[in-house]
């Protein structure tokens, strides 16, 4: 029972529910309705920003020389059932903690003005949602994860529900219905694994080795869930609509981070759990992948709402992390991370870039706009770099991953590796268009001869993200390096687990 | 020291314009750009005078870790060598010069927006220089991509125009098709030498000689299949046949870009890649016969468009893509030497003419058509003179630098022997021809018979401010110059003592020996040629200027399909563009809204409904639920006796 760790603190415990703390004291707040809004975003923005900066402490305490788990803590919760309560980040999963807590301030910053009615409930529901995403990334208790895995899904739900577009019911149902379906079958698999290994415990369940039939089953129950919420192309129809239904700040974390928790559970479980299932079914994964990243480009290249068309775009992307992942080479693996983060950070940014305007024109569609250039200058060069980061162009967060994942799946088949970077080129293509529709041209329309620049709010929010998609471009060592031990020991395991089961097979075939 | 300031000034100068230009106004910008500009003109100017004349050592200069992942590692690096000193010197002075003729070119423009051009101008002039100084495959992807962002926003300038944006997209997106095969081919090396820094690749050369890769269904030497997909990349960056399409549209840039980005330095990265990676293509013979090949082809298919073409840059446009054939073949047949020798030629005297021809532009109040032209030699007599020099030069008459690099890449061609290397000689010398010939079809029109513009535009005509035509004379030296003064060093039999070890021949490869024995004949062709070209456009559009037209007339089937490039952009038009969006549309409308979405939108309402009429039982009259409890019961008992 070690309810401390290496801060000294339990850490990831605080900045797990830090944030629902200040949500409980932001609904206690009373008082005439405009002074409760005021209140609630000081409040929200200030408690982010603290968890935010406690946050770094493990940027900067982190041992990336270790492959293990870190500021482990550990507290009995039903010892009878073999469940605990046990929070604890590896390589793999540091990064992402520290991109939700980043992410969350930059949301609440971006919803100051946009968010009008019910201020006091968005900002809560925000930071329920920030617990839940942080200690989703920190459970290392299957059960523990569970819960914050489908605890993400409510105030999720309501943020799409309540503040979203008009739309916003069908949205939000649709969303809740297709990850919850495939969540069952993710509960079915636990029961199994708990019965097989008796315990819920992620890294005793990590080091079990599973019979290769039972593997089978576990691995579908998984894909069935995290397929969804990828999404993996043909369960990917959900995202459009939620993306152009929910509010700006909504966008951002479902694009920046809920999208993360699929590829993070093929990591933290499917990989390193299944190994024999894993190589069974890389086939059919890139395959999807594939069909993913040509399919949801070609359709993103059709598309006439901007929402809509960067919500495509997060699929395509997605596809490349997927192939990354199931490659199980170190740059596969590494290079799908760094897509993952790079992704929550740029596809969050072009969210971020859609709200600008929306705010002021309210209006998705693209055709409605056109030479905002002459207007908005500062707007337009951050729109143009996140367009070219989403792209993929070298010295951007977007190349990193992107070429990463290609020499990964290089090693596997070129094939796999032509088509899944077939991103390139369609990527250009529709941001490209995109950014010609919208930000050059003339300016027709009367009520965008007056349109306003970015406001110095609007450039603090932008502001950190440029930062990061230079520096993620510039120099990724600094964020590879946390995972490097990780990646290598995972990958070595799996060829380790791979290489027993044949030779167990040939064993018992004569 | 100095070479890294040569590499990083210009990122200073975009990056203070970009940032602050909009406060310190037009001027300012344009002050710190060009400073920093010639700033990176002396050091690099110097830093290749030291290690050519100097005695100085080549080296690499290591800033940072850039990618590492497992055993896949890059650092950001400067490769200070021959080949990467001379681009260097070579971008700089011609950048430096296309800055300050911007000057007087943009002066025109509305003011408050000019910093954007310079800022842009010089991003380019840092990515390119990031290009040929790359230490490894990766960077030189860098700045590949980088150039091909600035080329993007610089074609994209005049954003207002529809045209401009269009074009700036098709060039990006083309590029980035052939960026694909180039992005395989540096995994492919990566898989094959365990690493793509040069040194490391170059080290390995011999030790993978017989190593195969499986591809299409067959195996092949790793080498070849490595050669052509570096190849696609070149083939998409140095607008080669079939990736050719975006360059004629990209004169829809200001001129000042044509002449830095589309002619003289971005377009010749595929040749740089080519000659950067000699040690590993030397050893893909087939790979080096495709490039020869497609540089044949191109050479010889883009002359036959230039003679038709009516727009001034457009022609100019159409003969970069016929000299970057030349260079490629050159690269092919395994002349590197005589293929760079031809890209620093080159890129004097096209840039010269693509500034003479903004000067022209310029003095005919922005008019680009060659046919509404004519008769203006006597008022812009400087202009005149200049792209008389950059003709010559590109004619290849003695003693203009063209004369030199094209008959050395020509007698390369024919000394090599393989059937593709005679093909490359003769569309090389067919291409001579018609380029003599498209060249003063240009200079006549434009300068000489009698004024077709209207009175107001004649009445205008002036020649350009010396900001303009001072970097006009300087291009014009080098275009006279660099040929004579670089030839021996650059081609002679002690060529080792210029390249260093920048530039590998493998042992088998004696083209270099072999080019200066060749036959009388091969090496006056390109001469006679050259001059029977501009004397039939002499005897044509001086003589008998009607002539032209009825030609066209007689012939009207091969006029069009040249005037219309042969047809490629219908073609891919009609084969990739247009079914790409319908089956973009089909997807969404179809796959994704009609069948993906059908699925669960069908089975929620099924359930909808079916709750509807479950509803529907539930009727609230007791006598009803009295009668299924009945029938029930009836079930139930029948059952039991039954299965009893």
């Amino acid at each position: 029972m070690n309810a401390l760790n290496a801060a000294g603190f339990p850490l990831l415990s605080l900045l797990t529910f830090l944030p629902l703390v200040g949500g409980a004291v932001i609904m206690m707040i009373r008082g005439p309705e405009a002074a409760v809004a005021a209140n609630a975003r000081w409040a929200a923005l200030w408690t982010s920003l603290i968890v935010f900066a406690l946050s770094l402490v493990l940027w900067f305490k982190f041992d990336t020389s270790s492959a293990g788990f870190q500021f482990v803590e550990e507290v009995a919760w039903l010892p009878q059932w073999g469940i605990t309560y046990k929070m604890g980040v590896d390589g793999i999963s540091v990064l992402f903690v520290l991109l939700a807590t980043a992410l969350v301030p930059i949301c609440i910053l971006a919803s100051w003005d946009s968010i009008e009615t019910r201020v006091r409930e968005f900002m809560f529901a925000f930071l329920v949602l920030e617990t839940m995403m942080v200690g989703m990334f920190a459970a290392l208790d299957f059960v523990v994860f569970y819960m914050f895995f489908e605890g993400v899904l409510i105030p999720m739900y309501l943020l799409i529900g309540v503040w979203g577009g008009p739309r916003r019911v069908y949205a939000a149902i649709k969303f809740f219905l297709y990850t919850l379906a495939g969540s069952v079958l993710m509960l079915l698999a636990l029961l199994a694994m708990w019965y097989a290994a008796g315990t819920t415990d992620i890294p005793t369940l990590m080091a079990t080795q599973f019979k290769p039939a039972v593997q089978t089953w576990l691995f579908l129950a998984f894909f069935a869930s995290f397929a969804v919420k990828v999404p993996m192309w043909p369960v990917h129809t959900w995202l459009p609509d939620a993306h152009v239904e929910a509010p700006t700040a909504g966008s951002v974390i479902l694009a920046g981070v809920l999208l993360k928790m699929g590829a993070y559970g093929f990591l933290r479980f499917s990989v390193p759990m299944l190994p024999d299932a894993t190589a069974y079914f890389a086939p059919m994964i890139f395959a999807l992948s594939v069909v993913a990243v040509i399919y949801t480009s070609l359709v993103a290249l059709a598309q006439t709402d901007m929402k809509k068309l960067i919500a495509y775009s997060s699929v395509a992307h997605m596809g490349v992390v997927t192939i990354g992942i199931f490659t199980v080479n170190e740059q596969g693996i590494s290079g799908a991370l760094f897509q993952m983060l790079s992704h929550g950070v740029v596809s969050g940014a072009l969210f971020l870039c859609v709200g600008v305007v929306y705010d002021r024109i309210h209006s998705r569609e693209i055709a409605r706009y056109g030479g905002l250039a002459d207007r908005m200058p500062k707007y337009a060069l951050a729109f143009m770099l996140f367009s070219m980061a989403s792209v993929g162009l070298p010295g951007t967060a977007g190349f990193v991953g992107e070429f990463l994942v290609l020499v990964g799946a290089f090693k596997v088949n070129f094939w796999l590796a032509a088509l899944g970077s077939m991103g390139m080129i369609l990527g250009a293509a529709y941001m490209l268009y995109l950014y010609r529709r919208v930000i050059f041209g003339s300016i027709t329309r009367d009520d965008l001869k007056s349109i306003m620049d970015l406001s110095p709010r609007e450039i603090a929010v932008f502001a950190p993200l440029v930062v990061l998609t230079l520096w993620m471009g510039i120099y990724p060592s600094s964020f590879t390096v946390f995972w490097d031990a990780s990646v290598h020991a995972m990958v070595e395991k799996h060829i380790a687990a791979l290489a027993s089961t044949s030779k167990l097979a040939g064993v018992i075939a004569p | 020291m100095l070479f890294a300031t040569a590499v990083f000034a210009p990122l200073l100068g975009s990056l203070v314009a970009l940032l602050f230009g909009k406060q310190i106004g037009d001027r300012a910008a344009q002050a710190v750009t060009i400073i920093c500009m010639i700033l990176a003109a002396i050091c690099g100017t110097s830093a290749f005078v030291s290690l050519v004349y100097g005695g100085g050592a080549p080296g690499v200069v290591t800033l940072a870790t850039w990618v590492s992942s497992g055993d896949f590692s890059v650092t950001w690096a400067l490769r200070y060598d021959t080949l990467s000193a001379v681009m260097v010197a070579m971008i700089t002075f011609i950048a430096t010069l296309i800055h300050i003729y911007s000057v007087g070119y943009m002066g025109h423009e509305p003011h408050g927006s000019v910093w954007r051009f310079f800022s842009y101008l010089s991003l380019f002039t840092f990515a390119m220089l990031m290009l040929v100084t790359a230490d490894n495959l990766l960077q030189l992807f860098f700045g590949w991509e980088g150039v091909g962002l600035a080329s993007y926003l610089l074609i994209g300038y005049w954003y207002h125009k529809p045209s401009a944006c269009a074009a700036a997209i098709k060039a990006f997106v083309v590029n980035r098709i052939g960026d694909l095969g180039f992005a395989l081919g540096i995994a492919l090396i990566f898989v094959v030498f365990g690493s793509i820094t040069f040194d490391a690749i170059f080290a390995g050369v011999s030790q993978h000689q017989n190593d195969s890769y499986s591809v299409l269904g067959g195996t092949f030497r790793a080498y070849e299949v490595i050669g052509v997909l570096l190849f696609i990349g070149a083939m998409g960056k140095s607008a080669q046949l079939g990736l050719h399409v975006w360059l004629p549209d990209a004169m829809e840039g200001p001129t000042p870009v044509s002449a830095l980005i589309h002619a003289a330095t971005m377009v010749t990265a595929g040749v740089f890649l080519m000659a950067r990676m000699s040690p590993v293509l030397e050893y893909a013979p087939h790979a080096m016969a495709f490039v020869t090949f497609v540089g044949a082809s191109t050479a010889l298919f883009a002359a036959t468009v230039g003679v038709v073409q009516n727009d001034i840059k457009r022609i100019i446009a159409y003969s970069t893509c016929s000299q970057l054939g030349y260079m490629f073949v050159a690269a092919g047949v395994g002349a590197y030497q005589a293929s760079v020798f031809h890209l620093l030629t080159h890129a004097f005297f096209k840039a010269l003419l693509f500034l003479g021809a903004g000067s022209v532009i310029h003095a005919m109040s922005d008019e680009q058509d060659i046919r509404k032209m004519g008769g203006i030699w006597k008022k812009i007599p400087l202009t005149y003179t200049m792209m008389w020099i950059g003709s010559l030069a590109l004619a290849g008459v003695f003693p203009f630098a063209g004369f030199f690099s094209k008959d050395a890449v020509l007698e390369a061609a024919f000394a090599s022997h393989g059937g593709f290397a005679q093909y490359g000689f003769w569309c090389g010398i067919l291409a001579a021809f018609l380029t003599a010939f498209y060249s003063w079809r240009l200079l006549i029109l434009t300068f000489h018979g009698a004024p077709r513009a209207d009175k107001h535009t004649m009445d205008h005509v002036h020649e350009s401010p010396l900001v303009m035509t001072v970097p006009l004379m300087l291009l014009a030296a080098g275009a006279v110059l660099t040929g004579f003064t670089f030839a021996p060093q650059l081609l002679g039999e002690h060529w080792q003592h210029f390249w260093g070890a920048a530039i590998h021949n493998g042992p088998n490869n004696h083209v270099m020996h072999d080019m200066h024995e060749v036959p009388g004949w091969v090496v006056a062709l390109p001469a006679v040629v050259g001059l029977s070209g501009i004397a039939l456009a002499y005897i044509i559009y001086m003589g008998m200027p009607a002539l032209p037209a009825q030609l066209a007339e007689r012939f009207g089937g091969v006029y069009r399909f040249l005037l219309n490039k042969w047809y490629f952009d219908e073609l891919y038009d009609r084969i990739f563009v247009r079914p790409t969006m319908a089956l973009a549309r089909g997807l969404w409308q179809v796959g994704d809204a009609t069948i993906i979405d059908g699925i669960p939108n069908g089975v929620a309402s099924l359930t909808a409904q079916g709750a509807g009429r479950v509803v529907k039982v539930q009727t609230g009259s007791i006598a009803h639920y009295a009668f299924a409890m009945l029938i029930g019961v009836v079930v139930l008992v029948s059952l039991y006796l039954i299965i009893r």
